[in-house]
């Protein structure tokens, strides 16, 4: 028999409080889409379920300076924003492409990256414009670069009496042309098996500035920082771009496995195919804008 | 268990439920008021046959906690017929193309649809296509569908 207590704090103040005094026996659920599953399908529940889905508070999207995203942002607030679709492109295709409409009317951006699925679509594009995590606890805030967040499959340095109350991309990130490929069979209702975020700044021709994440190559979402530093100061050319593929899909950046979605050797090829044609997207994004 | 009183505005109706904690929109729906239109497919947000509509937003029903419904509007495929029994475009849309053929997808695909037309009047048959990739017709009628939808759009111009 599936019990808990659920509990719904109206503010963050009073949501710490309920995780101290619960420990370990509570979880937090937001949009519920990873939460609700795992309890129906594991026939196992937290005793205390803390809903943190009445903290309006942490529901925004602005820019002041830098990006700020609220953690309960939800997919569909992402995909229906201008703001993200122009200056974070990469962040729009791959909110754009989790689940369903119904889902992603629930599902929000601070549960994707806490999940921390190795296959989860917004982690890519944070990867790519250098997102800072915030987060609050009884000690007080803190913040971690993505790079740092995850570390390990569905594990991050959040604490258990933390909530993750922002997502930042700093203002410089404006600069870049961004783009993210979700590879799955189908177009809907399903996960990648591999994801590709690129992001560039240009100087004229020249990539000088670039950013290569990747996900479902390793167990966490991960920088292909080799081909990253291959690409810096080097055209935007088909020979350039494609030896950066072959860098990223190497075991230098990544470790890619064979799974029920999908081989290693083919993923390593989809990446090979995929960074290039990104990275020349985020490029022509980018001067699309500047153009206007 | 514990159970909790949740009120709500249910297809235009003040309701309260008296529920345990535990239960989902949808088994509240189909359970404490024998609205079983809303069904429950998979179960975990993938199928889309418990699609209903909340705060003008579709949304599955089965992996809404009760208490996330407080206070809240919820519209289901019961409230969209008229009092008199005359029934929306949409349904009438999806009896005349044939949108319907064994029926279980059907309330969902409705709902996703109304929340769609109800935002965007005119849509392209890609709006059409992504607002119901979350509602599985295993049946495969999805051409019928879009054409219902189509048409029912066209209708309520």
């Amino acid at each position: 028999m599936i019990d808990y207590d659920y509990l719904r704090p109206d503010n963050l103040e009073e949501a710490l409080r309920l995780l101290k005094e619960y420990g370990p026996k509570a979880a937090i659920i937001a949009g519920g889409t990873d939460v609700m599953v795992k309890i129906r399908n594991t026939r196992k529940a937290p005793e205390v379920l803390v809903s943190i889905r009445g903290l309006n508070d942490l529901r925004y999207i602005d820019k002041a300076g830098d990006y700020r995203i609220g953690a309960l942002t939800t997919h569909r607030m992402l995909e229906e924003s201008d703001l993200v679709k122009t200056e974070l492109s990469a962040l729009y295709d791959g909110a754009s492409k989790v689940g369903s409409v119904q889902v992603r009317n629930v599902a929000t951006i601070g549960g994707n990256i806490c999940n921390a699925a190795p296959s989860a679509d917004t982690a890519g594009p944070l990867l790519v414009l250098d997102a800072v995590v915030f987060m609050e606890g009884p000690d007080g805030k803190r913040s971690v670069p993505i790079t740092e967040f995850f570390t390990g499959t569905y594990r991050t340095v959040l604490k258990r009496e933390e909530v993750l109350t922002e997502i930042r991309i700093p203002g410089e990130m404006e600069e870049f042309g961004s783009a993210y490929w979700k590879h799955s069979r189908r177009k809907a209702m399903n996960l990648p098996i591999l994801g590709i975020a690129v992001s560039v700044k240009m100087d004229d021709q020249i990539i000088s500035d670039v950013r290569i994440g990747l996900t479902v190559a390793a167990p966490t979402p991960v920088r292909a920082y080799k081909a990253e530093d291959f690409l810096k100061g080097r055209p935007l050319s088909d020979e350039a771009l494609s030896e950066a593929g072959r860098i990223a899909a190497s075991t230098e950046c990544c470790s890619l496995r064979d799974s029920l979605r999908g081989e290693a050797w083919y993923r390593a090829e989809i990446i090979e195919t995929y960074v290039p044609r990104m990275a020349r997207l985020a490029a022509e994004r980018i001067s699309k804008r500047r153009s206007k | 268990m514990k159970k909790v009183s949740i009120s709500f505005t249910l297809n235009g109706n003040s309701v309260t439920a008296e529920v345990p904690e535990t239960w989902t929109l949808l088994k509240t729906l189909r359970e404490y008021f024998e609205l079983t239109g809303a069904k429950e497919g998979c179960g975990v947000g993938e199928c889309g046959a418990c699609t209903v509509i909340m705060d003008g937003q579709a949304i599955n029903s089965c992996l809404c906690p009760i208490p996330e419904v407080e206070g809240r509007s919820v519209d289901t495929i019961e409230g969209l017929a008229g009092e008199d029994g005359t029934l929306h475009p949409l349904q009438d849309a999806f009896l005349k193309n044939n949108g319907v053929q064994c029926g279980y997808c059907t309330s969902g695909m409705i709902m996703s649809s109304k929340a769609l037309l109800d935002q965007k009047p005119d849509p392209t048959e890609e709006e059409i296509r992504t607002a119901i990739a979350g509602n599985f017709c295993r049946c495969t009628g999805y051409v019928q569908i879009v054409e219902s939808v189509e048409m029912a759009a066209k209708e309520l111009k």
